[in-house]
């Protein structure tokens, strides 16, 4: 019941705000299954907190200097049963919330495919300053501050960074991963509605950081094949030439989207050193920002 | 060559109004009060029974003096940050422009923890931990003056970047590759560092003198289980700053040497690992977390139990509990990045490991709540500190183990979400802790008491307003709004932030309540006054010497028989009340001369530092070289304790008993 009460009482917060969006309101597996385990743990910690709080402030007060009908007991200082009663009741609901955090971890361990009959679409995420790149292999397009995914389709991203750490969270499709140079990370999300949703780095990353979001867009299968159509017959082409002018610090960028991009772009990203293809710029990329 | 290195006119901001009135205030504040003193004749007092001093007590209030002032500069950029984001919705970018608003969040967070909260919890372990214990001063008084000194000089590093330089634009954690010279080339990282190493160095020193002192130093009787608890968890606190701070001390120094000298430990290139920094600084960091509390525990532990008129439940629970945080507290770090890609085995281990510390924390709730069963709680205002800390810690420690579950981390990480929960935990654990120590142990310090009614206004003003300023947060973060943002774009966000900004200025009225409490406390001193030395009716050592306590502490050092040592006394002198009091005997004791050695390593320090920011080389030279001259010459020194003769002792004695009967 108290459960019912505490969702009741978090929704109606986040209704209260206006808020469509945020953890609360997932739009895919993961995230409803983050979701669940918060609901959870929060249930099982709050039987026992909520009981605490106001046993403390009755304990308070009836044993306040002047109620004189309360029995003052100034030796009692040691009871063997309670000991063992104040060391039981943490150990219990830790030992719940604990397995809840076991499992949870493994199930929903970011890297780990999303169960699906539906072959899943691969992005490679690029975190520049002060915006992000979207690579999509298989479709051989990019596209900067604009997440396009088939909705029920899982998507499998892999995410370094150009330069500095940011982090990639979509609140409403599922937890975020931190983007780093040098290392790619791994994520799993699927979105199970089509819509806009916000996303963003959420790690701090210098003078840019307030604009470096962007929208995903969750769309249909078949129109998501449309725009893959759209992209690759318009814009510029990311090559060499225009990584290196990408790659420049900047803020608030508008989407762009590019119809084809240079080949092992991610792999020469996340090595920073050169393939023989002419992209050779890359190399003095991370040194840029030094002059500026 | 340039003899000032990276330091021109160009340095100082004066195109920034804000900076500008800010420092310029702080400077015509520090210049006023210098003035006041020359001219009132304060320096020859000041400078031989303050800034000299190597009595602890005096350096414990020196540290909460240091805290203190801190306090309102951290504060001061919480109001900030607050009022922009409640402007900067929308396409609206504040008043603060990112370049300002990235220095202000770093310096808050550096501020707050390690020059203020640090300050605190050393301040009132300085000022409490020998009284309790029975003794006359610290294992080491004298290292114990160049700790002070050295805290200080980091805090005066730290403020200078306000008008020489820039802060760090960092964050507090100064995570690189953003902190490497290659993205932060200015000073910012610079000050951020040398104020960390210079003020770290005064810590660890801090916590070897107060694990000596603990081990080594107690009053005959005083066995480990006799001990307060206080005394308990400053070993707990002081064991794990031994440990913890040269982890940190080391982190730093190699991104000094990266930035400094090209090495490349946590470079983006060259084969640096930037997690490697995120490891060391949270090997740290977590312990730190207890650092704080463990002394705030302690406070709690001790007012419980004074303003019960009960010894404290489970005093051995309480003990193991600690005990128990102090070992745990290396085995947690990792949760503060379960979002950078570990195993699922290595998240889960450290999510189960991290709610495991929630065990002995729960027990100490439990253990308070227990003392006041069957007590007669009088409800003073360290008792209202006490009661706010645990129905507000509960709820603060519960989100804490939400985002000890990685799924949940993944989500609320890096959002307001953990920026409510962080201040949910340190505000109530460690603030508020401080404010009840303070007022606790104030007419200890003083002789008089603070006035109850301002303290009361202060903790409910501090207590609401807590409350309205970060339970927003909460919904803020579960909305997806993410922290360290200069402006937004969502608009349903503002409302929320409208209210914690109103939160901010009901915590801005408790402040002032505070001062105000203060400067009335100290115009109705005579009415407050408690000459006894025991106004609460306390049962540790403190309570049985004057107030303020000479400074030898105890004429003779008290034979402890019991736990609860004070109270134990009080009670057999009830026993015997009527039999003739025995004429006492008293030696004269031996006490530390003062020394300004403190004073001169922080300066030295403090040329040091700033040399080393500016890369100033040939002061830097003169720094490290004059504070190695100093040791040497300190170390020659003829005569280093000054003798205390018995007939001095007496009369103080006699004089104090004077007083009580009367």
């Amino acid at each position: 019941m108290r459960y019912g009460l505490l969702l009741s009482v978090l929704i109606g917060a986040a209704t209260l705000g206006g808020c469509t969006e945020g953890v609360l309101d997932p739009k895919g597996p993961i995230a409803a299954a983050e979701r669940q385990i918060l609901f959870n743990s929060l249930g099982i910690m709050l039987a026992i907190v909520i009981p605490t709080i106001l046993a403390t402030l009755g304990a308070a007060w009836w044993f306040r200097a002047s109620n004189r009908r309360a029995r003052y007991m100034p030796d009692f200082a040691y009871s063997g049963r309670l000991e063992l009663l104040v060391w039981s009741i943490p150990i219990m609901t830790v030992l719940l919330v604990g397995g809840v955090a076991w499992v949870g971890s493994h199930d929903l361990d970011p890297p780990k495919p999303i169960a699906s009959a539906v072959k899943p679409v691969r992005v490679q995420v690029v975190s520049l300053d002060w915006k992000w790149l979207f690579i999509y292999p298989e479709q051989g397009i990019a596209s900067v501050n604009q997440l396009t995914v088939p909705v029920d389709t899982p998507v499998s991203f892999e995410l370094t960074s150009s330069s500095v750490m940011n982090s990639f969270w979509v609140p409403q499709l599922g937890g975020q991963i931190y983007t780093m140079a040098g290392m790619t990370t791994r994520i799993h999300l699927q979105a199970d509605h089509p819509g806009t949703y916000r996303g963003a780095s959420a790690n701090y990353s210098g003078e840019g950081f307030a604009d470096m979001r962007f929208n995903v867009d969750a769309v249909p299968a078949e129109q998501f094949a449309q725009w893959v159509n759209t992209t690759r017959s318009a814009g510029p082409a990311l090559d060499a030439q225009a990584y290196a002018d990408l790659v420049k610090p900047s803020k608030a960028v508008a989407p762009v989207t590019y119809r084809s991009i240079a080949p092992g772009l991610f792999a020469s990203i996340l090595s920073s050193t050169m393939q023989a293809d002419g992209l050779s710029q890359l190399t003095s990329v991370t040194s840029q920002r030094t002059g500026q | 060559m340039n003899l000032l290195g990276k330091l021109s006119w160009s340095a100082i901001p004066f195109d920034q109004p804000i900076v500008m009135g800010a420092s310029g205030g702080m400077i015509l504040g520090i210049v006023f009060v210098l003035g006041l003193v020359t001219l009132k004749g304060y320096v020859p007092y000041l400078w031989r029974e303050w800034i000299t001093s190597v009595d602890h007590k005096r350096i414990g209030v020196m540290y909460l003096v240091l805290a203190m002032l801190m306090l309102l500069r951290g504060f001061s950029d919480a109001i900030m940050m607050r009022a922009q984001l409640a402007v900067a919705a929308g396409g609206a970018q504040g008043y603060l422009p990112p370049e300002h608003f990235d220095q202000i969040f770093s310096a808050h967070g550096t501020i707050m923890i390690f020059f203020v909260a640090m300050p605190l919890v050393i301040g009132l372990m300085n000022f409490a931990v020998p009284l309790q214990l029975g003794i006359r001063d610290m294992a080491f008084p004298t290292l114990n003056s160049v700790s002070l000194g050295l805290t200080a000089s980091g805090i005066l590093l730290t403020n200078v970047s306000l008008f020489i330089g820039e802060f760090a634009k960092t964050g507090w954690v100064a995570y690189p590759p953003l902190s490497e010279l290659q993205f932060s080339p200015g000073v910012g990282v610079d000050y951020y560092l040398w104020s960390l190493q210079i003020s770290g160095v005064g810590t660890l020193l801090t916590g070897i003198n107060f694990v000596t002192t603990i081990l080594k130093t107690r009053a005959p009787g005083m066995s480990y289980m006799r001990m307060p608890v206080f005394c308990w968890t400053a070993l707990a606190s002081n064991l794990l700053i031994v440990a913890a701070f040269p982890v940190l001390t080391a982190a730093l120094s190699m991104l000094l040497l990266d930035r400094y000298l090209d090495f490349h430990f946590f470079s983006v290139d060259a084969g640096g690992n930037a997690m490697m920094y995120v490891n060391l600084f949270w090997v740290w960091g977590h312990p730190e977390v207890y650092i704080l509390v463990l002394p705030a525990f302690g406070i709690y532990s001790e007012v419980s139990a004074t303003f019960s008129g009960k010894p404290l439940f489970g005093y051995r629970s309480m003990v193991a509990a600690t005990m128990v945080i102090c070992v745990l507290a290396y085995t947690v770090w990792l949760h503060h990045f379960f979002t950078m890609g570990a195993s699922a085995n290595v998240n889960a281990f450290f999510g189960v490991a991290s709610m495991i510390i929630a065990v002995p924390t729960g027990v100490k709730i439990f253990n308070w709540l227990f003392t006041m069963y069957g007590g007669r709680v009088r409800f003073t205002v360290p008792v209202l500190w006490t009661i706010g800390f645990m129905v507000t810690f509960v709820l603060g420690g519960l989100t804490g183990i939400l985002l000890a579950v990685p799924p949940v981390d993944w989500q609320m990480h890096n959002s307001v979400f953990l920026v409510a929960h962080f201040h949910h935990v340190i505000i109530p654990g460690v603030v508020f802790a401080a404010f009840a120590g303070y007022t606790y142990w104030f007419p200890k310090a003083f002789g008089f008491k603070l006035d109850e009614r301002w303290g009361r206004r202060a903790f409910w003003c501090w207590f609401i307003g807590f409350h309205v300023a970060f339970m927003p947060l909460y919904v803020l973060g579960l909305m997806g709004m993410t922290r360290r943002l200069q402006h937004y774009d969502v608009l349903a966000w503002h409302p929320w932030l409208l209210v914690a900004a109103a939160g901010v200025a009901i915590i801005f009225a408790g402040i002032v309540c505070q001062i105000v409490q203060l400067v009335v406390s100290i115009g109705a001193r005579e009415e407050l006054r408690d000459v006894t030395g025991d106004p609460w009716n306390g049962r540790t050592l403190e309570w049985s010497t004057a107030s303020p306590p000479p400074a030898w502490n105890f004429a003779v050092l008290p034979r402890v028989a019991e736990r609860d040592a004070y109270w134990t006394m009080k009670r057999l002198a009830r026993a015997k009340q009527g039999e003739p009091a025995q004429a006492r005997e008293y030696s004269a004791i031996e006490l530390p001369n003062s020394s300004a050695i403190g004073l001169v390593t922080a300066f030295f320090a403090v040329v040091g530092g700033f040399a080393l920011i500016w890369h100033i080389w040939w002061m830097a030279a003169f720094g490290v070289f004059g504070a190695f001259v100093a040791l040497i010459v300190f170390a020659f020194r003829d005569e280093d304790e000054v003798e205390i003769p018995a007939e001095r002792i007496g009369q103080f004695e006699r004089m104090h008993k004077a007083e009580v009967t009367l």
